[in-house]
């Protein structure tokens, strides 16, 4: 009886669970429900994800009201695998909370710190879930404005003026595609995404359809931090909490591609975007970019919370060039790096949480040496580093592997040596890391450390091992993400 | 008449371009809200205007009422305004905590404080 309802309950159980804490005010018992939360998330979302591999698409109509003239949550291959990333990281990060949010946020701001984390849960879960373009901006604000809140958070002054700047830009990208969505339902009379797609044929190439695509494209680029838009991003992830850092690194931006690739091929339409229009050279043109810009704006950054955000920026690229492929390898490949990055980049920010957690710092200063007194944590940014490589064995490997046969499907020799080359950036501000955490001298902080307690280094080491196992296991994501690509480019019809 | 019939969107664009020109001319963070905030009125507009016909009623089903305004616009805008209020408050808020740990409001001096604190620690 209940399992008819997963829909509704993968949203409503986090969303629930907020209020919730602050009536509690209590840190601990937020801590709780929010973990609860969180789990709870992730279990209705793997039920969905099976539910849907085997018996194909759930339609679910919110208060009964039936499509299109009420909310319709749809779940298929694609957003079940993203409903499941988000759900596996905050189970991830939600008991790696208990101690890091103590060590860094103010006692007295504990169970609000929950309440957001499980606002941004709820948020993020309802725009991969939902199958309503101006329901997805309701839960793009909820989301964007609790994570404003959790950046803020943060120790360093400087996280409130990153909080405030992602605000402002944040705030910019969730207008622009109201303002698109806006134009559709002039053009089409219907806010649901698959009578959208249905309706948009006849009005398809008018102007206001066109200044739509524009206006979502430009709007969600911002969201996911696409290379030129990307400003707002480093100082957000490096000032904020490494809980937060860890749980938006992997989720946000990886939303927002989602949200992308629903509009770009549900909605338009490849025919529309692809073949009418040159979006294909456009997102070609930037995810070269970042891929080699932002990764080289990597290698010189003294501050490890910095270089794993520009790194983000350049991985963020590889999506976007799968995406700009437009075959099925590529997508494949992006909806694989879309979940491999996602718990690379977690992993990656827990373990720089635990340095924040004995050392207080994550400059490469105080890093020199730490290799000897926390082997176990530098040993798991190198495994997580060497995933972002995409060193063979390893999770960055097996996207990497399908972004390359995507290219070459493409027709393209230059477009798949492309990520090879950015791999050599990739590893050489890895090695920056290496070279300071084993082969310099240790810092007098870093002398004085020692491994973060097990409740940090343990959900830290689930994820670097993580980035191994689905690096040798690639059933899951190889299938997940397969299906996902091909249900893209059967459209919605 | 082609101007007239389309005055609601000129004024749409119009007030849009001058609320997003204002937050990226402005280095005052307040200034830079207040146009983030007329940026996102102008869109209210852009979705209200077009549900109202001249002459509609109010969306009654029966044959004597054909011609009938959309409500669900303005439903919708209903929402897009508590977001808008969620996030100016938040941004005001963020302000307010800015100009306690800076003592400015102008970016320019915001980012000069950070600089000359960089400066100040080495390798940071």
């Amino acid at each position: 009886m209940i399992s008819a309802h997963l829909p509704a309950l993968q949203v409503v159980v986090p969303l629930l669970a907020a209020p919730l804490i602050v009536l509690a005010r209590r840190g601990a018992a937020g801590w709780a429900i929010a973990t609860a939360a969180s789990f709870a998330s992730l279990a209705i979302a793997i039920a969905l994800f099976l539910q849907v591999r085997d018996t194909g698409m759930i339609s679910y109509a919110i208060g009964s009201w039936p499509p299109p003239w009420g909310i319709e949550y749809r779940v298929d291959a694609v957003n079940s695998f993203v409903l499941v990333l988000v759900g596996a990281l905050a189970s991830v990060v939600a008991p790696y909370a208990w101690r890091s949010v103590a060590a860094e946020v103010p006692e007295d701001q504990h169970y609000l710190c929950y309440a957001m984390f499980c606002l941004v849960l709820a948020g993020l879960l309802g725009i991969a879930i939902t199958g309503d373009a101006f329901n997805l901006f309701v839960f793009l604000e909820i989301s964007s404005l609790a994570s404003y809140v959790l950046i803020a958070l943060g120790r360093d002054r400087r996280a409130l003026l990153a909080s405030y700047q992602y605000l402002v830009m944040g705030t910019i990208g969730a207008t622009f595609y109201v303002i698109g969505v806006g134009l559709l339902y002039l053009m089409t009379g219907t806010l649901n995404l698959a009578d959208l797609a249905a309706r948009i044929g006849d009005v398809q190439g008018s102007r206001p359809v066109l200044a739509a695509l524009a206006f979502i494209t430009v709007g969600v680029c911002l969201k996911l931090a696409l290379f030129p838009l990307h400003y707002w991003l480093p100082n957000a992830y490096a000032y904020s909490p490494s809980v937060v850092a860890a749980f938006l690194a992997g989720t946000a931006t990886k939303v927002s591609i989602y949200v992308l690739l629903r509009f770009y091929f549900s909605v338009f339409g490849e025919a529309a975007t692809f073949v009418a229009l040159p979006m294909r050279e456009i997102f070609l043109v930037l995810s070269l970019a970042a891929m080699f810009l932002a990764s080289l704006a990597a290698v010189f950054q003294d501050n490890l919370k910095h270089m794993l955000a520009y790194s983000s920026v350049g991985q963020i690229g590889y999506i976007t060039l799968g995406i700009s492929l437009d075959n099925e390898a590529g997508l494949t490949g992006s909806m694989l790096h879309l979940f491999n990055h996602g718990i690379t980049k977690s992993a990656l920010f827990l373990l720089a949480g635990c340095f924040v957690f004995r050392l207080r710092s994550v400059q490469f200063a105080d890093l020199a040496g730490v290799g000897r007194t926390m082997p176990l944590t530098t040993a798991g940014i190198v495994v997580g580093g060497l995933s972002l490589v995409g060193v063979p064995g390893m999770a960055g490997f097996v996207t990497k592997w399908y972004l390359v046969l995507g290219a070459l499907d493409a027709g393209s020799w230059v477009i798949a040596f492309a990520p090879v080359v950015s791999s050599l950036i990739a590893l050489w501000y890895v090695w920056r890391f290496v070279e300071t955490a084993y082969f310099q001298e240790p810092s007098a902080a870093a002398a004085a450390a020692k491994e973060a307690p097990t409740v940090l280094l343990g959900p830290a080491l689930l994820g670097a091992a993580a980035c191994v196992y689905f690096g040798f296991d690639t059933s899951f994501t190889v299938g997940a993400a397969s299906r996902a690509a091909e249900a893209l480019l059967a459209g919605m019809r | 008449m082609s101007f007239l019939s389309h005055f609601s969107y000129a004024v749409t664009i119009a007030l849009m371009i001058a609320g997003l020109y204002v937050v990226i001319a402005r280095g005052n963070l307040i200034k830079k809200l207040i146009g983030l905030s007329i940026f996102q009125t102008s869109v209210y507009l852009l979705y209200i205007a077009p549900g109202k016909l001249i002459g509609g009623t109010a969306p009654i089903v029966d044959g004597k009422h054909v011609i009938y305004s959309n409500p669900l616009p303005h439903v919708l805008i209903l929402t897009a305004i508590v977001v808008g209020i969620a996030t100016l408050a938040l941004g005001l808020a963020l302000v307010v905590r800015i100009r306690e740990a800076y003592g400015t409001i102008e970016e320019d001096e915001i980012l000069d404080a950070d600089g000359a604190a960089t400066a100040d620690r080495p390798g940071a």
